[in-house]
């Protein structure tokens, strides 16, 4: 049962940590709590949905349909809602607040389009049955998700140190009014961002969907709290921390539930997660007064 | 301007109708047609459209057409309390239907109650839900009548001895549900491995039911709903885990069939309703349900439609007065005596008690089916 559970703790995590990836590196960059993330998150889900159902194409080119079509959503929403906040110097908690709002017109628009019900990826789009090996059983789909989330959390945090793109990220990320004096096209690396983190997001809601099989409306609210407490563990704006804090969330929620039991799931792993912010206010990779992209 | 002109317009209309004749009767429907219940809500809305269209298109009652007023309350208490203010009091409609979901029926029927109109809940079936009052009635089965049928059922075909709990733990529906099936096991003498609970939205159940299974059970008892019923389904089959799994009235629907696809297989339910049940009224009501909407009913719709033509059966034995008050009254005083043989068989109310014993509301007397799933259809377990 400890290798099961070891297992199911793995790749649970790493569903929490992809969720987190987009929307830590949104907060990093822009330094806006994007709540409008897990409604994102649902628009990637159903975009990969509509492509499998009605366009038949493959599980791979429904990744990709999501991809750009979150994306084009995260960017519709710092072009029509994030910037002009900016552009008016808004507080810092106006841009959060407006997310909700945003987060509320893309679940009910999905509602309205596609009915309230639970649907689910058709059988066979991803291989359904698990691969059973002395007793343990994992899936294709949780062999899936591990991989992409630690191969996104390289390719972020490669391009992030090696890129000029990524180096200008940082330097936004560290103070936007300087990065702006130095020449760097702030307003645009900001909309890269949007549609990066979107785009993640998105995907992250087709492979999560596919691993539930479930897709519905809200489906991104559950998932919100839970991507919230994961940034807030592994310091705000930092990838690494995105990756560990959805980790270290998944291990605590299977193992409280296999040790402790599960009516105590979330007592212990917020537990936890409240004595580690006690030790370290500013989360695992967080660094007092200053974002890191 | 020219919206509020019209809007007058046709508000005039409908009160100069409704005075010259009295030939509307306004019935109001409160359902979750958004949030997390809305699949609930949907089939519950199209079964009372269904059966208004039949009513009227059959002549009415006495004459008199009945119109369905139909608000969203979301599956939130907050939001029922709201639609059943504004049901009652602006609405001014004769009976209430719903809400949805047993933790709003709890918030909302107290108004109902107070105001003396009588309400229906169609899809409540956690207990205490008729202890309200006696303006509170509701055909749908409670879960404290099925579960021990479905239970004795599966112990004598299958010879379950002991087996894991599985129940959600934070919706009064399925923690109702799971307080049920205890009392059942108990009664019983069927022992518990283990109980694991989860919570509405999770995506992954894995770790529980890994623990489950090392318990060796024969069988899992399942209270959930149908967003999380059916992933656990398919898990619990990628686990390896191929034994029976019993569930309650919240993944009774044909949806599972879509939602665990492959996965499916020898699911145990109890409920006062089957699509497989072959009766003249249940099989023109699901072919006018599937002419109508276009997919397959559930055991929501047929508790809606039925409860719509109970209080039509009702209605028919009371002379309406128009006075909105003295309506309610009299359409309360005629229900209880109602029997009716509808979709989900036949039919009586029972009278239910409050939690000091005294008499409140009405619960329904009805006799389970119990079914298992094989190959993507129920199949009547005798």
């Amino acid at each position: 049962m400890f290798a099961q559970q070891l297992i199911n703790a793995l790749s649970l995590g790493s569903v929490y940590a992809l969720f987190a990836l987009g929307f830590t590196l949104i907060f990093g960059v822009l330094g806006v709590i994007n709540l409008a993330h897990g409604a994102v998150f649902m628009v990637g889900a159903y975009a990969a949905l509509q492509a499998v159902v009605l366009a038949e194409l493959p599980i791979w080119a429904a990744l990709v349909i999501a991809f750009i079509i979150s994306g084009l959503v995260g960017l519709a929403i710092d072009i029509l809602v994030l910037s002009p906040l900016r552009k008016r110097d808004a507080p810092h908690l106006i841009p959060m607040i407006a997310t909700i709002g945003v987060a509320i017109m893309l679940n009910s628009a999905a509602q309205g389009l596609f009915g309230a019900d639970t649907l689910r990826f058709p059988p066979g789009v991803v291989p359904d049955g698990s691969i059973e090996a002395g007793g343990l059983h994992i899936t294709a789909v949780e062999i899936g998700i591990i991989a992409l989330t630690i191969v996104i959390m390289v390719v972020l945090l490669l391009g992030l140190r090696r890129t000029s793109i990524g180096k200008a990220l940082r330097a936004v990320a560290e103070s936007p009014r300087a990065a702006a004096l130095l020449g760097i096209d702030v307003e645009g690396l900001f909309r890269k961002t949007s549609f990066v983190a979107a785009a993640l997001g998105g995907v992250a809601g087709v492979l999560i969907s596919l691993y539930a099989n479930a897709v519905y409306p809200l489906m991104g609210q559950p998932m919100l709290h839970k991507g919230i407490a994961v940034i807030i563990l592994g310091g705000m704006g930092d990838i690494r921390g995105a990756l560990i804090g959805g980790l270290f969330l998944g291990f605590a929620e299977v193992f409280a539930v296999a040790y402790i039991g599960s009516t105590m799931r979330d007592a212990v792993a917020f537990g936890l997660l409240f004595l580690i912010l006690l030790v370290r206010p500013t989360g695992l990779f967080g660094k007092a007064n200053e974002r890191k992209a | 301007m020219r919206f509020m002109r019209s809007a007058i317009v046709a508000l005039a209309v409908t009160t100069g109708a409704v005075s010259s004749q009295a030939a509307e009767i306004k019935v109001g429907v409160a359902a979750a047609l958004s949030g997390l219940a809305a699949q609930y809500g949907a089939a519950i809305r199209n079964g009372f459209e269904l059966a208004a269209d039949e009513i009227n298109a059959a002549g009415g009652i006495n004459g008199d057409t009945i119109k369905l007023v139909v608000e969203d309350e979301q599956g939130r208490k907050e939001e029922a309390i709201n639609v059943f203010k504004k049901l009652i009091f602006q609405d001014k409609v004769l009976v209430v239907f719903g809400p949805t979901l047993s933790n709003s029926a709890s918030a909302a029927h107290p108004i109902a109650q107070a105001s003396r109109t009588p309400v229906f809940g169609t899809s409540n079936t956690a207990d205490g839900i008729t202890a309200v009052g006696n303006y509170v009635f509701r055909n749908s089965v409670t879960e404290a009548d099925v579960l021990p049928d479905t239970l004795k059922k599966i112990v004598e075909k299958e010879g379950v001895k002991k087996v894991g709990v599985l129940y959600g733990n934070d919706d009064v529906f399925t923690k109702s549900s799971y307080d049920n099936f205890v009392k059942a096991l108990k009664d019983q003498g069927i022992a518990v491995t283990t109980t694991e609970t989860f919570a509405k939205g999770d995506v992954d159940f894995k770790a529980q039911l890994t623990k489950i299974k090392a318990t060796e059970p024969d069988a899992i008892v399942l209270s959930a709903l149908l967003a999380e019923g059916g992933p656990i389904l398919v898990q619990a089959r990628q686990l390896g885990i191929n034994l029976p799994i019993i569930g309650g009235n919240g993944i009774n629907s044909p949806k599972i069939f879509e939602l665990a696809k492959g996965a499916s297989d020898n699911l145990w339910v109890g409920s006062p309703w089957s699509v497989s049940s072959d009766t003249d009224v249940n099989r023109n009501f699901i072919t006018a349900y599937e002419r109508k909407f276009g997919s397959k009913p559930d055991q929501f719709a047929a508790q809606a439609f039925d409860a719509l033509n109970i209080v039509a059966a009702a209605l028919k034995t009371v002379e309406l007065s128009g006075d909105i008050a003295k309506d309610r009254i009299a359409l309360r005083d005629a229900l209880p005596d109602v029997t009716w043989t509808g979709a989900t068989g036949p039919f009586k109310f029972k009278q239910a008690q409050d939690r000091s014993g005294k008499p409140a509301g009405y619960d329904a007397d009805q006799k389970p089916i119990v079914s298992v799933t094989k190959d993507g259809v129920y199949e009547i377990v005798n």
